[in-house]
């Protein structure tokens, strides 16, 4: 009983896209999205520009009528919600502000709808640390005091789901340090929390799952950790012996990633995928191939990414 | 609905824009009020020397009547600029994405949005009225003339003045929803109502199916509410009654925004 009223309420926070698609003229913007967005986690959803991401946020809340498909929070369509404000919190863009209004006049402004008052419009404020710039006109605010009062407007109804529009462009690091703990937290109230960006790295610390699209397709939807265990360590190995250090990695099979650099004195630098370090280190040894550098690349999560959006370029025949 | 009413209630009043407006509305029509008022007082603001029309303003409570609406005639466009921003506003700062997004309903937005500009269009009716009778009633008084202000129907032209005023601005919110480019939209207001429609009453007022046509015309419509006007003793040409005036001018109202709420309110938001 306990159990299925929990499910109920978890439920009533899922974002829910099925088979979204929209259609402007000749482009497909979004195709057939199928993705499911759940409540407690903190959900990347990363493409590169004109992905489609704000096509989809559009779609999700009733600003962009789908060509075909559906799109709901809790089994809801959004234009159905009543009180959307106290449902969804949904920051699209930094820029939608009337510059002759102030910070605080700006939620005041909003409060009516979300059903709160000025207590609460001053208390987001403080929230997103904008507490002391309430009373300037947004006109003055610098595009990170934007992305906070952006912010503080979708925690004014206190919503159990928030979606984000490139929510740290414009942040300074101490903001995206900020931000980061801010949907951490948010999270970890049980709220559903989604995050676009176009960059992997930079929600790379946020976000506990990965929605990838690409022209409009899904190209991937995983945990964050599923998605680092496709990633495929690199090893960088460089020797001033070049021809011998290429027909080492030719014999022992190793598959390389990118061209081998070359310098002028025949030194080669190669990096070799699927292979630990110390296994490169060994078979160099062994063969008397004299290593100046040995080095694991990273995890290659943002290779990885870049990987990913990049295939249905090679299919398309590279549109971007 | 009361929510989205408090909501476009705040859009308007945390802006400068409405009491700039408000203030330039007031001195403008308490100058011009005060001028006409010398002006009919010296027999000279007769361009009523027209072909001696009904109502033709000669001297006497008419023509008090015509300084007293003096807003409705020329200050009309200060209403219809405060509705016509209440939309345009929107759109040039991009506040239209949160603003569908607090109220999905577009229907809803909508007629918020009226019934705000309604609200505006009261404040700007009576405090424009007021401008120019008190303007008006000042000069005529120091001049010795009779103020008309102690007959009930004086009064009742003045409600109705602030009326066509209010009314102006509910046209203004159902003009920004067809044309929601701020500049285009002012520059539209600009060239109709001071010029446009101005020159098309005196040219139709030349011939009589014209006269018919011209008393359709939205400003014309403006001044049958209050009853006084300047254009009409100009050109000799009657206005609508009172209450077909109001139908008129609410008609525009209704089909701008109607055709709004087809076009630009079921547009994509992107």
């Amino acid at each position: 009983m306990t159990r299925a009223a929990v499910a109920a309420t978890a439920d009533a926070r899922t974002v829910r896209l099925r088979h979204l698609t929209k259609q402007f003229g000749p482009v497909r913007a979004v195709d057939d999205l199928t993705i499911d967005v759940l409540p407690g986690r903190v959900t990347g959803f990363l493409g590169p520009n004109g992905a489609g991401k704000t096509t989809t946020l559009r779609m999700l809340l009733g600003l962009v009528r789908p060509t075909s498909g559906t799109a709901t929070i809790g089994d809801v369509p959004y234009g159905r919600l009543r009180r959307p404000a106290t449902v969804v919190g949904a920051a699209l863009e930094a820029s939608s502000f009337h510059p002759g209004r102030t910070g605080l006049d700006h939620l005041r402004v909003y409060a009516p709808q979300a059903g709160v008052g000025d207590a609460r419009a001053r208390e987001v404020l403080d929230l997103v640390g904008l507490g002391p710039a309430g009373g300037r006109r947004v006109g003055g605010y610098s595009l990170g005091m934007r992305q906070r009062l952006a912010l503080a407007t979708t925690l004014l109804g206190d919503p159990p789901v928030l979606l984000l529009d490139e929510p740290s462009n414009g942040l300074d690091p101490e903001g995206i340090a900020w931000l980061r703990g801010f949907l951490r937290a948010l999270a970890a109230e049980g709220r559903t929390v989604l995050v676009s960006s176009h960059v992997l790295s930079e929600v790379q610390q946020t976000v506990d799952d990965v929605v990838v699209i690409a022209r409009g397709r899904l190209v991937h939807a995983s945990s964050l950790d599923d998605l680092a265990r496709l990633a495929r360590p690199r090893v960088r190995a460089s020797s001033p012996d070049g021809a011998r250090l290429a027909d080492l990695v030719a014999r022992s099979g190793w598959t390389t990633a990118g061209p081998p650099a070359r310098a002028a004195d025949g030194a080669l630098t190669v990096e070799v995928h699927d292979v630990p370090p110390a296994v490169v280190g060994a078979a160099a040894f062994a063969a008397g191939v004299e290593l100046h550098e040995l080095a694991g690349v990273g995890a290659g999560l943002e290779q990885l990414f870049l990987d990913l959006v990049d295939r249905p370029a090679d299919v398309a025949g590279g549109a971007a | 609905m009361g929510a989205a009413l408090r909501t476009e209630y705040r859009k308007v009043v945390t802006t400068r824009l409405w009491w700039v407006l408000l203030l330039v509305m007031v001195l403008y029509m308490a100058f011009l009020s005060a001028v006409m008022a010398w002006a009919v007082t010296q027999g000279a603001g007769a361009p009523a020397g027209g072909p001696g029309g009904p109502g033709g303003a000669g001297t006497g409570v008419d023509a008090v009547r015509s300084v007293y609406t003096i807003a409705v005639t020329f200050g009309y466009a200060f209403p219809l600029v405060v509705g016509t921003l209440a939309v345009t506003t929107e759109y040039r700062h991009r506040t239209i994405t949160p603003t569908l997004l607090l109220e999905p309903r577009r229907d809803v937005v909508l007629a918020a949005k009226l019934a705000a500009g309604g609200v505006m269009g009261v404040l700007f009716g009576v405090v424009g009225t007021v401008a120019a009778a008190g303007a008006g009633a000042l000069v005529l008084a120091l001049l010795g003339e009779p103020t008309g202000l102690d007959e009930a129907s004086t009064w009742g032209v003045l409600a109705r003045s602030a009326l066509a005023l209010a009314v102006w601005a509910v046209v203004g919110v159902g003009l920004g929803t067809v044309l929601t480019n701020q500049v285009a939209a002012v520059v539209v207001i600009l060239a109709f109502t001071q010029f446009l429609e101005p020159v098309l009453r005196l040219v139709l007022g030349l011939t009589s199916w014209g006269q018919d046509v011209s008393r359709y015309l939205p400003g014309a419509a403006g001044e049958a509410i209050s009853g006084g006007s300047f254009y009409s003793d100009a050109a000799g040409v009657p206005l609508l009654p009172a209450w077909q005036g109001l139908l008129v001018l609410v008609g525009y109202a209704l089909v701008l925004a109607a055709l709004g709420r087809v076009t630009t309110l079921r547009r994509d938001v992107g």
